[in-house]
């Protein structure tokens, strides 16, 4: 009987610190390998466990930023919350060659493969970039030319993620195209967005409904709630709408 | 297989809260919010809470005749089954007692009912002698909704999920039978103490 | 604080199901037994918290309990009040 296809059980294994980034001020990439990953696809999560002198210990999802084409190595992205509890050590303590628990990949809703075709609507709300980054960049590593568009919400330009890679991403690939919004702060004569994403903006930026393009919302839940509302509202079908909310206190 | 975390301390664990934490808890400066499901808003005018199940006759007040009975100020530690405990809470509540003045029953125990569903079980002498209240205030102002607004449950010596949020009045029974956490695997008494968190502690 | 910022998706449950579950639960459809809406259960609104008493995943459409699981005593109990069916993709199946 084959057996392949069966998922095993999720266990913890080790990853080892390779390379830590500097995205934004707040937001560091934290770069692991990890022997015998099995893989995973865009969009999944890995839960990470960290556990103090005394046994003490913490858990939490972070999404894989890392595209599936490198094996046995991953990303993840992490925004420091200040008064969370396991962002803190990711952003601010953890140094190269430290190891880490996790265990994974998890998830079979909110993945993307370029099998899957699109065009692919991508929006995204401050760190929710990093499951679309994964796609992006498993994209990009396919070579696709599925039309693609990304809709990025940030507060400020230095608070945008993947900067310089988005816009590398945009110049070198086919079919891509993002918009950045900018909430707080925009520098003088910025030209992209300078509000919340709306549905006047949703109007411009996506395709009309008619073309059935796969939609990927990720951000915190208020983003989340909103952009999904103002898309149906728009005509698109809720079955194309994927949706990945941040908590409130997932830090 | 478990693997320190070089440098990892996590939350402040702190001792010195001279014997008010009981045994797994931590101390929060904050006031988390948990929830199983949407928060209700029922309007005021359509609120009221009612004492139903196993009495003679069952009662029932609106909000401004809840509102009109005596109240009192309690300060109390809170202990949330999921280890954070917050100390010297200040609520303003009626007390338990005061509903049930006069009513002839013959139960032993309470199902506490609450706009969205939400249930838990007690016993009804754990929530008479001074040891429980209807609170509308916390901190000085109107109990806001994702707290409980406009009135919760408090009974702060049993783990706080009994404390309902939203509650809309106590049906009373003869026999204990579980409320909604109870029925998915939570201790049916659940006091901090002797950390009785899951059925079977 | 709006209550819509106290809920995730049903995919936030994927971990703790893939410890139940053979296969991915998230990407099943369920049917909910008291108002009759189809969704994926990683479309579900769900209710967990880092270290919640449980997990509780609510119809979308009616907001009924479809799904708790609480962890916790050395148990992991599992409730499905609320789904009428539950249906997986066959291994192998092209994805559709």
């Amino acid at each position: 009987m084959a057996r392949a296809a069966v998922q095993r059980r999720l266990s913890w294994r080790l990853g080892e610190v390779a390379e830590l980034i500097d995205e934004t001020p707040r937001v560091r990439s934290v770069v692991l390998g990890v022997a015998g990953w099995p893989g995973h696809r865009a969009g999944q999560h890995v839960d990470v466990r960290l556990t103090a002198d005394d046994g003490y210990q913490a858990q939490r999802s972070y999404s894989i930023a890392s595209a599936p084409d490198t094996p046995e190595r991953l990303a993840l992205t992490v925004e420091r919350l200040d008064d969370g509890e396991v962002s803190p050590y990711l952003v601010g303590e953890l140094r190269v060659g430290d190891t880490l628990e996790l265990r994974g990949p998890i998830g079979g809703y909110f993945v993307w493969d370029v099998g899957m075709g699109g065009p692919l609507l991508l929006i995204a709300g401050g760190s929710g970039i990093c499951p679309l980054m994964a796609m992006l960049r498993h994209r990009a590593a396919r070579g696709s030319a599925v039309p693609t568009r990304l809709l990025y919400s940030s507060r400020s330009l230095e608070d945008v993620i993947y900067r310089d890679e988005l816009h590398r991403l945009m110049a070198t690939g086919k079919g891509l195209e993002v918009f950045h919004t900018l909430t707080r702060v925009q520098p003088p004569e910025w030209p992209g967005y300078r509000r919340r994403i709306d549905q006047d903006m949703l109007a411009e930026v996506t395709w009309p409904p008619d073309l059935h393009p796969l939609v990927f919302v990720c951000g915190p839940t208020p983003l989340v709630e909103s952009v999904a509302t103002a898309l149906v509202q728009l005509g698109h079908e809720p079955g194309r709408i994927k949706t990945e909310r941040f908590g409130p206190t997932g830090g | 297989m478990s693997v320190f975390s070089r440098g990892f301390k996590g939350r402040r664990r702190d001792a010195d809260t001279r014997g008010r934490l009981p045994p797994g808890q931590y101390l929060v400066r904050g006031f988390p919010v948990l929830s199983a499901g949407p928060t209700p808003r029922t309007p005021l005018a359509e609120w009221t809470f009612s004492i139903t199940g196993e009495v003679d006759e069952p009662k029932s007040w609106t909000w401004e005749q809840f509102r009109a009975l005596p109240s009192e100020t309690i300060t109390r530690d809170i202990h949330c089954v999921t280890k954070w405990s917050k100390l010297d809470t200040t609520w303003e509540g009626v007390s338990v007692d005061t509903l049930l003045a006069g009513v002839e029953t013959a139960a032993d125990y309470v199902m506490a009912f609450c706009d969205g569903g939400y249930t838990t079980n007690l016993p009804l002498e754990d929530l008479s002698g001074g040891k429980a209240w209807v609170a509308f205030a916390y901190d000085g102002q109107p109990l806001e909704p994702e707290h409980g607004g406009p009135a919760r449950l408090l009974v702060p010596h049993l783990y706080f999920w009994k404390s309902a949020k939203w509650v809309r009045g106590l049906q009373l029974m003869k026999d204990d039978s579980p409320g909604f956490w109870e029925t998915y695997g939570y201790h049916m008494y659940g006091d901090p103490w002797r950390e009785q968190r899951y059925s079977g502690d | 604080m709006d209550e819509t910022q106290l809920r995730l998706d049903g995919n936030a449950a994927a971990g703790l199901l893939q410890e139940v579950f053979v296969h991915e639960l998230t990407s099943a459809r369920g049917a909910c037994a008291s108002c009759g809406a189809v969704a994926e259960v990683g479309a579900q609104h769900l209710y967990m918290y880092p270290q919640s008493p449980g997990a509780v995943l609510r119809c979308s459409a009616c907001a009924s309990v479809l799904l708790v699981l609480v962890q916790g005593g050395g148990h992991l109990r599992l409730a499905l009040p609320g789904f009428m069916w539950l249906e997986f993709r066959e291994a192998g199946a092209q994805a559709g």
